[in-house]
């Protein structure tokens, strides 16, 4: 085995009155894919961003070593000259400026302040070549999808000369087939000799592509395992990663009792919608389906597949042009055209992306979970503070929302303890129909067991839910029924019973041409 | 007017605690309590700090009566556009119309009450309507039509503007009725016996000390039974001596002289008002929700478009009383009347804790960045410093409170 190519001894790192990382030692061997799990604040962006020099040097405690070289980097630029080059989760790239152009930003082949564009395209293209994007390097970023935007980015990376290549949550917003692209790329730059260190909280990918995979929890290493051994089971990282055997990722089934006479709480039928610029395209497409109360019922698609643009334009036309349909509730047809209507009849819609959809980040926990209901916990246009205080404070301890009062700005919460945050907001709206989009992206295991138990207590409690997600597991064991979608249509429906992944699977990349 | 920022952490020490340490204990619970909260009194220092070093300077005359009188009246004006404009960058906007549209609505009121001889009072509810319409006009662009508020307003600026000159014929028009001087220039009636005091102001200034007393008792009381933290009985005790005094002094001070200017008293239901209105009203917590994100906060059921209108409709309405003010100040209305007052009201708002990307900021805040200006000018004009060095100052102090602003926050934030 090749010796250790990072070092990092003791690393404490104290943010003030938070203990981040309270001794964390992690060694990655010379060519190795090396893994890191954690849950949310468990501290593994915080690491990640001590050995790329986001933290300087002075401002943590303890030891890196590169390559048997102490370093003390004071920002970025230092440490992406020794070769170390952080892909951070949100992309950062200038969407009006052409590939080439970002692959080389900031580092731009020039001579006496004027840019050399043979060579930069050539580069970019050689560049691009060795990711496997088959793009024109001056085609604007904007006009790629996101996959390939994160091949671009490693394409930027390699144009620094990486040695250690970090990548934080690479496949959060991709969807299978580029993830899977994403991981192949990741194996032979580890060919090429780069060794690659990778955060994610998806085990089947750690398990894919990583050598070995360092636990992280609460500031400290808890283990670091060898993935090829025969102990690693994804049960044995998980338990490291929470501290706790956990036998079932789902809770326990309540017993549902979907009401089978009355009329279903939640009905869509013929729902139609365009794209909201290009008209021609029908993004959702003639799709039907009930939910009755006291059900969870999922709707699986990859990306693309219309999913989140359903949700969105029954609730309140929040998304596309309207192009015919009818929502009905509890047997009666309502109108849902603006985002007030909907709530009033008793519908809410959990976005997926919970940064720009959900929350007010710089406004504190108590304000957000209000603030789809105001008027609950106002009288006469005027909020009453102290009841206000009183409900969030309830939420904070019936959820579990880790945050020392409600008066904490939500940007500063973990992702899993935003994402009770959004529950709360819609919770306290009072509805009896949620659509929850994706409500367990990017947050870790432990979180994501709490928000199951509070699905299966809604559902327990009579309410309608519908659950979209893009992981198969938690739709089978969560689900009474499961829909599928693919190119904006319905191609499926599953009872629980019937529901595996790979029948869902084959619904989900059912084309056009197949079902129509 | 709420001490919830300090139940953020455990209280450092241990209050009520008696023993040779409790001075010191009382200095580090300050010290505590300041540096957590730094972005709210960072500026009321820097204000008083700023008080100070004029009153030295000039050898006592800024803190003449006279002179604390005649800063609110100077002042007035800018300080009712900056509560309009502090609702307009909370909201995630800009409005540069606000300079161009007071001189307009100045120019109109000159021009009905002296060319056209309507009554006084009809003519500001006319002139009060002509404001909240121009502000309506820009927010339905804004709100409705989706055009940047820059672009809207920056053409409201020029067009009110033009409109001023067109209406004045590029003259000054005056006198106006004597009794809207009064309510621009004048002070509340002298009522009662002579106690060398302004009695009724002293009245109105002891009214104020038992309300705001009263306020903070209340709100402490409810907190407690709430079961929530509350801040030392100490730090309480002392915030209550600061503010008593504070108000106390200033009280004093316009009492000996001819009382509180009637436009205060305006100013003071206005701050209390709006003030109110942000913190506790629906429609207040909705500003902050679309300037803090505009998409979430759509997808929770706000209503943006009209959020959006009214405040604009707001700024127009206050823009109007401002010009009004003006031109009975002056008793005339002139074409270069509320020359970059917009700009003094969005530096105000900055330098009061607003934020460029919108959803910070609160109204109490914008008086204080006011104040700091107000009191920069008036302090500057008694020393004798020209106006060429007067703006160079001021534009330090915009940079110097945002800098401040924004290192503070970094160095909290991450």
């Amino acid at each position: 085995m090749a010796g250790p190519v990072l070092e990092m001894r003791s690393i404490v790192k104290t943010f003030p009155g938070v203990k981040a990382l309270s001794d964390v030692t992690l060694t990655v061997r010379q060519g190795e894919v090396h893994a890191i799990c954690g849950e949310n604040g468990a501290g593994k962006s915080t690491l990640m961003k001590v050995v790329s020099g986001v933290h300087p040097h002075g401002s943590y405690e303890g030891e890196i070593l590169f390559e048997s070289t102490p370093c003390r980097f004071k920002d970025i630029r230092a440490s992406e000259q020794q070769g170390i080059v952080i892909i951070h989760q949100e992309l950062a790239l200038v969407p009006y400026l052409s590939l080439a152009e970002n692959i080389f930003l900031g580092n731009e082949h020039a001579r006496r302040g004027l840019i050399d564009w043979n060579e930069t395209l050539r580069h970019a293209s050689e560049l691009l070549r060795r990711v496997g994007l088959r793009e024109h390097p001056e085609t604007r970023v904007a006009d790629i999808g996101v996959g390939k935007q994160q091949l671009v980015e490693i394409a930027k990376a390699l144009s620094k000369r990486v040695k250690l290549l970090i990548l934080d949550e690479p496949t959060a917003a991709l969807n299978d087939e580029d993830s899977g692209k994403l991981l192949d790329l990741i194996l032979q730059l580890k060919d090429q000799g780069i060794t690659s260190i990778i955060i994610s909280h998806k085990l089947n990918e750690i398990r894919r592509v990583a050598d070995s995979v360092t636990i992280l929890r609460d500031g400290r290493t808890i283990e670091t395992l060898d993935v090829k051994a025969a102990g690693t089971t994804e049960d044995r990282i998980i338990s490291g990663m929470v501290g706790r055997d956990l036998e079932h990722r789902f809770p326990e089934r309540t017993e549902h009792h979907p009401q089978a006479g009355a009329a279903p709480a939640l009905e869509i039928r013929n729902w139609t919608v365009h794209h909201p610029i290009d008209q021609q395209r029908k993004v959702v497409d003639d799709v039907s389906l009930e939910v009755r109360r006291g059900e969870i019922v999922g709707i699986a698609g990859l990306m693309g597949a219309g999913r989140t643009e359903l949700a969105m334009s029954v609730f309140g036309r929040s998304y596309g042009r309207y192009a015919g349909g009818t929502v009905l509730r509890d047997g009666r047809e309502v109108r849902t055209r603006s985002v007030p209507e909907a709530v009033g009849h008793g519908i809410a819609y959990v976005t997926e992306d919970r940064k720009h959809y959900g929350l007010n980040l710089i406004d504190t926990i108590n304000r957000n979970v209000s603030l789809s209901a105001l008027g609950k916990v106002a009288r006469r246009g005027v909020v009453d503070e102290h009841e206000e205080r009183r409900v969030a404070e309830g939420y904070r301890t019936s959820m579990n929302i880790k945050a020392p009062t409600v008066f904490e700005p939500v940007g500063r919460l973990s992702g899993g303890n935003q994402q009770k945050v959004v529950l709360s907001k819609w919770l306290f709206a009072g509805p009896e129909v949620l659509i929850l989009d994706e409500p367990t992206r990017g947050i870790d295991v432990g979180a994501k067991y709490e928000i199951y138990t509070v699905i299966d207590r809604l559902a327990a409690e009579g309410k309608a839910v519908v659950f979209i997600s893009s992981e198969l597991p938690e739709l089978l064991g969560m689900c009474d029924r499961v829909y599928t979608m693919a190119a904006g249509r319905l191609t499926g429906e599953f009872s629980r019973a019937e529901a595996t992944q790979e029948a869902l699977m084959r619904q989900m990349t059912k084309d056009k041409e197949v079902t129509g | 007017m709420s001490t919830d920022v300090t139940a953020k952490s455990p209280a450092p020490a241990p209050p009520g605690r008696d023993g040779p340490e409790a001075g010191g204990g009382l200095l580090r619970l300050m010290l505590d309590g300041l540096r957590r909260n730094m972005r709210q009194y960072g500026m009321l220092i820097a204000l008083g700090l700023i008080v100070v070093l004029f009153a030295a300077w000039s050898g006592g005359d800024l803190l003449l009566p006279r002179n604390v009188s005649n800063l609110v009246l100077q002042n007035s004006y800018v300080l009712l556009l900056a509560i309009g404009m502090m609702l307009v960058i909370i909201a995630g906007h800009i409005d540069l119309s606000v300079g161009s549209l007071t001189a307009f609505v100045g120019a109109m009121s000159a021009v009905l009450m002296v060319d056209h001889d309507v009554a006084w009072p009809l003519a500001v509810v006319l002139c009060l309507a002509l404001g909240a319409l121009a502000g309506s006009v820009q927010g339905f662009f804004v709100a409705y039509l989706g055009i940047p508020s820059f672009i809207v307003t920056l053409a409201g600026m020029l067009l009110f503007r033009g409109l001023t000159e067109i209406v004045l014929k590029g003259q000054t028009l005056g006198p106006l009725p004597r009794d809207l001087q009064k309510i621009a220039n004048g002070f509340l009636p002298e009522v009662g016996p002579n106690t060398n005091y302004h009695n009724l102001t002293l009245l109105l200034g002891f009214a104020l000390i038992a309300f705001v007393v009263h306020q903070e008792v209340r709100d402490r009381r409810r907190q407690r039974e709430f079961a929530l933290d509350v801040a030392p009985a100490r730090l309480f005790a002392l915030k209550l001596v600061a503010l008593v005094s504070a108000v106390l002094v200033v009280t004093l001070l316009l009492a000996s002289y001819k009382g509180a200017p009637i436009v205060l008293l305006i100013l003071g239901v206005l701050v209390v008002g709006f003030g109110y209105v942000m913190r506790n009203a629906v429609i207040g917590r909705h500003i902050y929700a679309i300037g803090g994100n505009l998409p979430a906060a759509k997808l929770s059921g706000v209503k943006d478009r009209k959020v959006t209108f009214l405040v604009f409709l707001n700024m127009g309405m206050l823009a109007a009383l401002a010009g009004l003010v003006y031109a009975a100040r002056f008793n005339a209305a002139s074409p270069k009347a509320g020359l970059g007052f917009e700009l003094e009201a969005i530096a105000a708002s900055f330098i009061g804790g607003a934020s460029m990307s919108g959803g910070v900021g609160t109204v109490l805040g914008a008086i204080i960045g006011g104040l700091v200006l107000g009191v920069l000018n008036n302090g500057m004009n008694l020393v004798g410093i020209g106006t060429d060095w007067q703006q160079v100052i001021k534009g330090l102090v915009l940079l110097a409170a945002v800098g401040f602003d924004v290192w503070n926050k970094r160095r909290v934030g991450s």
